[in-house]
Formats: C-alpha cells, sequence, structure tokens
C-alpha cells in the first residue's frame, strides 16, 4: 500500500502562521521543530548554567554558607536533570536531528511529522513543571540518579515531579527515536544507499536504537519508584524487603546508554563538520560506522561499571570491566579517523572548526579517565569523588556541548541565511575552553585527593582548588555574552550568507538559505558521495557547487 | 525570518508533492513502538527475577498461587488472537458483516480476562503493600492489564469502524485495523512470558 501526500490546502494548513510567530506554534515542518528544539534547549541551557554557577558559589567556601544545604542538594538534582534531559538530548538528538535528517535521506520531512512535534511540545511543559516544582514544595533532592532509599526519603512531592516530568521527557525521545528509524531505514530517496549516507545519519539510527531500547526501561523503573513514594510498597526500600540494586542496575541499563545518547550524535555532527572544513573527504567512512554500531552494541552491555561499590560479584567487576576497555576500541577508531581527516587538509581555522578541535582534545581526556575509572582499584577508590564529576563533565560538556557550539556555527547561516562573525565566534571559543579547562581539570586532583561529590562543605584543604575551579566557571559563564552577542548581531545585521557558503556537498546546502518549506524547489538532488571533497572526478555534485 | 519562497513557486512545488508517493510505514512506526513497550516489560521481568533470585523472602515461601483462572485466562486471550485474524479475513473479502461478528467476539474475550483478572484480585489473599513478590505481581498483571484494556477500547472502536456504509475502516483503508491487530498479538505474546515468568516458575 502507498500513500499519496495530498497537497497541502486544508484550511487548518492555511491558518498556520508565517514568520517568526511559526516557531510558537504547533508546526509540522521538521526545520521549524528543529529550530524550537534549539531555542528551547538553549533557554533550559540558560537556567541549567545558572545553577551551575550558583554550586560553584557556594563552593569557593568550605563552608556551606551561600545556601542552606536543603536548597544546594535541589540545586544540583535541577541541574543534572535539566541539563541532560532539557538541553543536550534535545538538542543534539531533537535539533540538529529533525533539522538535517531529512534532507541528508532526500526527503521532504520525517517520517512522522505530527508525532514529530508531540515529541516537541512535551518537552517545554515537562521542563517548566520541574523547574516548577522549587517554587512550590521544593524540588527532588537526590540528584538526577534518584538512587533510593535516599530518593524515597527525601520530601516527595518533588521528588513524584520529577519523576513525572522525566518520564515525559522520555517519552519524548522515544516517539523522537521511533521517527528518526523510520526516517533513515524507510524515507531514503530511491537510489541512496545506505553506505553512501552522511555519517551523521548513521550516528543518529544507532543512537535511536538506543533510545528505543533503553529508555522505556527506565521509564518502567521510575513507574516502579512512584509506587514506592506513593503507594509504599518495597520494590527499592530495604526496609520493607526492597532491593536497592536492582533499582541501580535498572537506572543504569538507561543511563549508560544515555551517555551515547548524548554523545553519539556529536560523533556524527562532527564528522560532518570536519571535512567541510578541512577540504578533505572523511577518513575512514566504513570504519566510522562499524565503530558507530560497535559502540551501540557495547554500549548496552557495560552499565554495572558505575556500580563497582555496590557489592557487585567479582565476575560481575571483570565482565563489565572488560566489556568497558572494549568501548575504548571503537572509540579510539573515531578519534583516529578525526584526526587523520585533518591531517593535510586545508584546515580554516573558523569557530566551526575550532569548537570541533576543542571537542576532539576535551573528549580524548574524558575518554582516558573513562578507561581509568572502568578499571575497579582505581574505581574503587575515586568513586563518587569529584574525580567522576571531571571526567563526566570532559564527555558531555567538552565533548556535546562543544559540538553543539561548533554545529550552530556551522549551521547558522543554513538555518537563518546570515553569516556568523567570526571573530566574534572566535573569542567565544577561546573564552570557553580556557574557561572548561579551568574549572574542570583541577578537579581531576580533588577526586584523587578524596573531596567527594554534592557535598556543600569540604575540607579546607581543598580552598584554593575550588576557587580556581570556580573562576573558569565564571569565565564559562561570560563567554555565553558574546555568544549571544553574535547571534542577535547576525539576525539583525549579518552578511548574507548564500546557499552554500562553504562550498559543501553535503545536501542541504544544495538549496537556498534557508530552505523553502519543502526543502527543494525541485527534485531533491541525490548525493552519492557527500565527503568528495579534493577528488578531481568521479564528483557529480561539481558542477552543482561550481 | 519569513520563509524566502515566492509565493508562485511554493505553489508549484506542492503542485508536484501531488504526485509523490511513498511506501506505508506506518506499522514499521509500531513495530518499533511496541519493541520500546517490550522493553519496558523486560524490565519489570528482570525486577521479578532477580527479587526473585536475590531476596530472601522468596514468593512461593508465603503464596502459593492458584492455576486454573490465569489458565483460563490464557486460553481467552489465545483464543482472542485467533478471532482477531479471523476478522482480519473476512475484512479482505469485505464481508462486513461476518468481520464485526469475530470483531465483537474478540472484544468481548478482552473484557472476559479483564473480568477474571478482576476477580483474580479481589480472591487474592494478599494486598498491594504487603510484600516485595505481591507488589512485583500486582505491577506487572497491573502493567499487562492496562494494555488490555487499552486493546479492547480499540477493538471496539474498530468493530464500530467497520461498520457499512458509514464505518471508515474497510478493505481500502485497513492500517487502523491492521496495527489494533498487531498491538493485540503483542499484548497476547507478553501475557504467555507473564504466565510462565509469574505462575509457572
Amino acid at each position: 500500500m502507498t500513500i499519496s501526500l495530498k497537497p497541502s490546502d486544508s484550511p487548518s494548513e492555511k491558518l498556520q502562521p508565517t514568520g517568526w510567530l511559526k516557531y510558537l506554534s504547533f508546526s509540522l515542518d521538521h526545520k521549524v521543530i528543529g529550530i524550537q528544539y534549539l531555542v528551547c534547549g538553549f533557554l533550559f541551557y540558560l537556567i541549567g548554567g545558572s545553577l551551575a554557577g550558583a554550586i560553584r558559589v557556594e563552593l569557593t567556601s568550605p563552608l556551606s554558607d551561600f545556601m542552606p544545604r536543603e536548597i544546594y542538594n535541589q540545586v544540583l538534582t535541577l541541574h543534572g536533570t535539566i541539563m541532560i534531559f532539557l538541553w543536550i538530548v534535545p538538542v543534539v538528538n531533537g535539533a540538529f536531528g529533525n533539522y538535517l535528517i531529512p534532507f541528508y535521506v532526500g526527503a521532504r520531512d520525517m517520517a512522522f511529522p505530527r508525532l514529530n512535534a508531540v515529541a516537541f511540545w512535551l518537552i517545554p511543559p515537562s521542563g517548566l513543571m520541574l523547574i516548577t516544582s522549587y517554587f512550590i514544595n521544593g524540588s527532588a533532592q537526590s540528584g538526577w540518579t534518584a538512587y533510593p532509599p535516599l530518593s524515597i526519603t527525601t520530601p516527595a512531592a518533588g521528588q513524584i515531579i520529577w519523576i513525572l516530568s522525566v518520564l515525559l521527557l522520555g517519552g519524548s525521545s522515544i516517539f523522537g527515536g521511533i521517527n528518526f528509524i523510520a526516517t533513515i531505514l524507510k524515507l531514503r530517496r530511491p537510489g541512496l544507499k545506505l553506505m553512501q549516507l552522511p555519517m551523521y545519519c548513521w550516528a543518529m539510527l544507532g543512537t535511536s536504537i538506543l533510545v528505543v531500547l533503553s529508555t522505556p526501561v527506565l521509564a518502567g523503573t521510575l513507574i516502579l519508584l512512584s509506587f514506592d513514594i506513593v503507594a509504599h510498597t518495597g520494590f527499592f526500600n530495604p526496609s520493607l524487603g526492597g532491593n536497592v540494586i536492582v533499582y541501580q542496575h535498572l537506572f543504569w541499563f538507561y543511563s549508560h546508554p544515555a551517555v551515547y545518547i548524548m554523545v553519539l550524535p556529536a560523533f556524527g555532527l562532527v564528522s560532518e563538520i570536519l571535512p567541510i572544513h578541512s577540504r578533505k573527504q572523511l577518513f575512514g567512512y566504513t570504519t566510522m560506522v562499524f565503530s558507530i554500531m560497535g559502540i551501540v552494541v557495547l554500549g548496552l552491555v557495560v552499565w554495572a561499571h558505575h556500580m563497582f561499590t555496590s557489592g557487585t560479584p567479582p565476575w560481575m567487576r571483570l565482565f563489565f570491566t572488560i566489556a568497558t576497555a572494549f568501548i575504548a576500541v571503537p572509540t579510539g577508531i573515531k578519534f583516529f579517523n578525526w584526526v587523520a581527516t585533518l591531517w593535510g587538509g586545508k584546515i580554516s581555522l573558523n569557530a566551526a572548526m575550532l569548537f570541533s578541535c576543542g571537542f576532539i582534545i576535551n573528549f580524548v581526556l574524558g575518554g582516558i579517565t573513562g578507561v581509568a575509572l572502568a578499571q575497579v582499584p582505581f574505581d574503587v577508590h575515586v568513586h563518587d569523588t569529584y574525580f567522576v564529576v571531571a571526567h563526566f563533565h570532559y564527555i558531555v560538556y567538552g565533548g556535546s556541548v562543544f559540538v553543539i557550539f561548533s554545529s550552530i556555527y556551522h549551521w547558522f547561516p543554513k538555518f537563518t541565511g546570515k553569516m556568523l562573525n567570526e571573530n566574534l565566534g572566535r573569542f567565544h571559543f577561546i573564552m570557553t575552553f580556557i574557561g572548561f579547562n579551568l574549572c574542570f581539570a583541577p578537579q581531576h586532583w580533588l577526586g584523587l585527593n578524596g573531596m567527594p561529590r554534592r557535598v556543600a562543605e569540604y575540607d579546607p584543604q581543598f580552598q584554593l582548588i575550588n576557587q580556581i575551579s570556580s573562576v573558569g566557571a565564571l569565565l564559562m559563564a561570560l563567554s555565553t555574552l558574546p555568544f549571544l552577542w553574535n547571534i542577535l548581531r547576525s539576525i539583525l545585521y549579518g552578511d548574507v550568507a548564500g546557499d552554500n557558503p562553504w562550498n559543501a556537498l553535503t545536501p542541504e546546502w544544495l538549496t537556498s538559505s534557508p530552505p523553502p518549506v519543502e526543502n527543494w524547489e525541485g527534485e531533491a538532488p541525490l548525493v552519492h558521495e557527500p565527503y568528495g571533497y579534493g577528488k578531481k572526478d568521479s564528483n557529480k555534485n561539481k558542477e552543482v557547487i561550481k | 525570518m519569513t520563509s524566502i519562497v515566492p509565493k508562485e513557486q511554493s505553489s508549484e512545488s506542492k503542485n508536484e508533492l501531488i504526485n509523490e508517493e511513498h511506501e506505508d510505514f506506518r506499522l514499521f512506526g509500531l513495530v518499533a513502538f511496541l519493541i520500546a513497550d517490550g522493553m519496558t516489560f523486560a524490565g519489570f521481568f528482570a525486577a521479578y527475577l532477580t527479587f526473585k533470585a536475590v531476596n530472601p523472602i522468596g514468593p512461593d515461601a508465603i503464596y502459593e498461587l492458584e492455576l486454573p483462572l490465569p489458565t483460563i485466562n490464557t486460553v481467552l486471550l489465545l483464543v482472542s488472537s485467533f478471532t482477531f485474524h479471523k476478522a482480519g479475513k473476512f475484512l479482505e473479502t469485505n464481508e462486513s458483516k461476518q468481520c464485526q461478528k469475530w470483531l465483537l467476539i474478540t472484544g468481548t474475550l478482552g473484557v472476559a480476562f479483564l473480568i477474571s483478572q478482576m476477580y483474580e484480585y479481589f480472591t487474592l489473599p494478599f494486598g498491594l503493600t504487603d510484600n516485595l513478590f505481591a507488589s512485583t505481581f500486582y505491577a506487572l498483571t497491573g502493567f499487562h492489564g492496562l494494555h488490555v484494556s487499552l486493546g479492547s477500547i480499540m477493538i471496539m472502536i474498530i468493530w464500530w469502524q467497520t461498520r457499512v456504509p458509514l464505518g471508515r475502516v474497510n478493505n481500502e483503508n485497513k492500517f487502523p485495523f491492521e496495527a489494533v491487530e498487531l498491538y493485540w498479538h503483542f499484548v497476547d505474546g507478553i501475557w504467555v512470558v507473564l504466565f510462565i515468568i509469574l505462575y509457572l516458575l
């Protein structure tokens, strides 16, 4: 059976607002939804960043003097939840995925446009719900992991709102994942083979498989946890015969893949950006594809390395240590492929490229500490210390957020038709890079010397390092200003970008900027070699870009 | 940021779209969703089995579950899968009266399952919060019962929509029928796994 796309002349379509108002409407256009994800995510990033700032202010002195401890716990819980579920996951998946994937597969929209819009519009209400819980009765206080019995014994109202909010965001994520799988596998333009797709498609396919397989387990776990809180069952309550370890297993079965849900799309985006700005083919396309799929498979069987101090039996420690160490292999392949892509290329050091290079540097540092943390003796020593905090932020901030900024600099001309100012962008990069490393590199030392995480008070010997870290955080906060100014200035007075300012070969650049509603005026272009830079012949796209 | 496409061109590209066709992959999307839904059940099953293996108070130490009623429930659901399939055959041959009859039987079987499940709940000697086994039992069967309830409602909607000539589900537009049928088989399959794990093991 086939579906004919009807011409959009129904009355509801005619009532669709145009101009900037369409970004506040229930639009079915994948490009509008992508921008909605991006802007919404960035607003939550500013909120989550302010909360991080509050944490760093508290930690400038060893005493708990800036805010009460209950508030500190709420702030760190909200910071983690907002940054993961409302900023990084929706932006690396939802924003760039929705905007780019239909272009890459040669389609005019996602496979299920209405489901797509529903998935986005679940996000703002759940985010607002999460934040307003702070003003009603206090937010959740048990961290983004919500480990019982802590999450059962802390005030119930905030925790329940937290659970509902995460359930809604999980649902949004699953709907998005189903949509991406269907779009990439089923909506490909005839004649376009899977192995000819840009790398971001593969990254999104892998990520969506992880989303569909692991997010429902988190949903089930949180439903059981809410029973424990509301109906006083004893699933995870030891005093009623329950078992907290089961919660940890189920939680990390989602939340370890969640790290890949945050970072795999970033891998894909970097693989798009590097070849364009170094005018070279992406090195090792096939190995990239297989390493993404390898990460997907391995990522599902390493979760218990978060639980080495939870009384795990020796065989489990051995298995999960080895499996985790194995993940370094596909990740290493990708790292060397990126370096080889840059090698000998005609590199233009613009803001997009700088942020991508920053990503490579930060990510390899975070990856090395990750391999270290997989080793049981080391992990037992630094578990729940600032070493883990430093490692995690090197992956999600130094990794994913750097890529988000890189992607914004790269695709802003396509989104708006205006160029960003490169010098402001370089300034933004330098501030962010120095601020980030100043903030998080010293935390490795703090962790190795035994400063626990999630505490408002600490031993006075750590004060100087904490203050250095706070200065770095201040620099990171300030670095947002040139970025925001750059965006605002460019939307108002930016240079006109033209269709293809980077001379790129991937399909989204082979249309106008911003693209028309149906993506292409005529037939969708068939791009067999998205990375065919620097090749003399067999490059059919060349005539298109002149 | 308004769309920069001039009006004429935009309507032109829309006219082109009339001829653009693609495969119907709504069932593909449904399968992906059912895989996700199945993973929720997998999480519950894993939790139950771990509780059973690790925790000192075994469920069987306290309560022995009665087998006859759940066995009848299993038969009810299995037969309803068969009758749904039969209704689908009649939908293909445009015999809507027969199709509606078998759909009604399927829906009745679903409701009968729910009533029987409720009866079991009321006669069981334990409540939701009595112990870990009781909680897990109600969580698992309750979550499955929620699926059966939704399925029964959807079967009734399909039954209402297959009436001739006003109904919107027929041989030309049978995706709603196929989707509910697939969902129903899925719920049925989950019950078989649940029955084995919860009652037989």
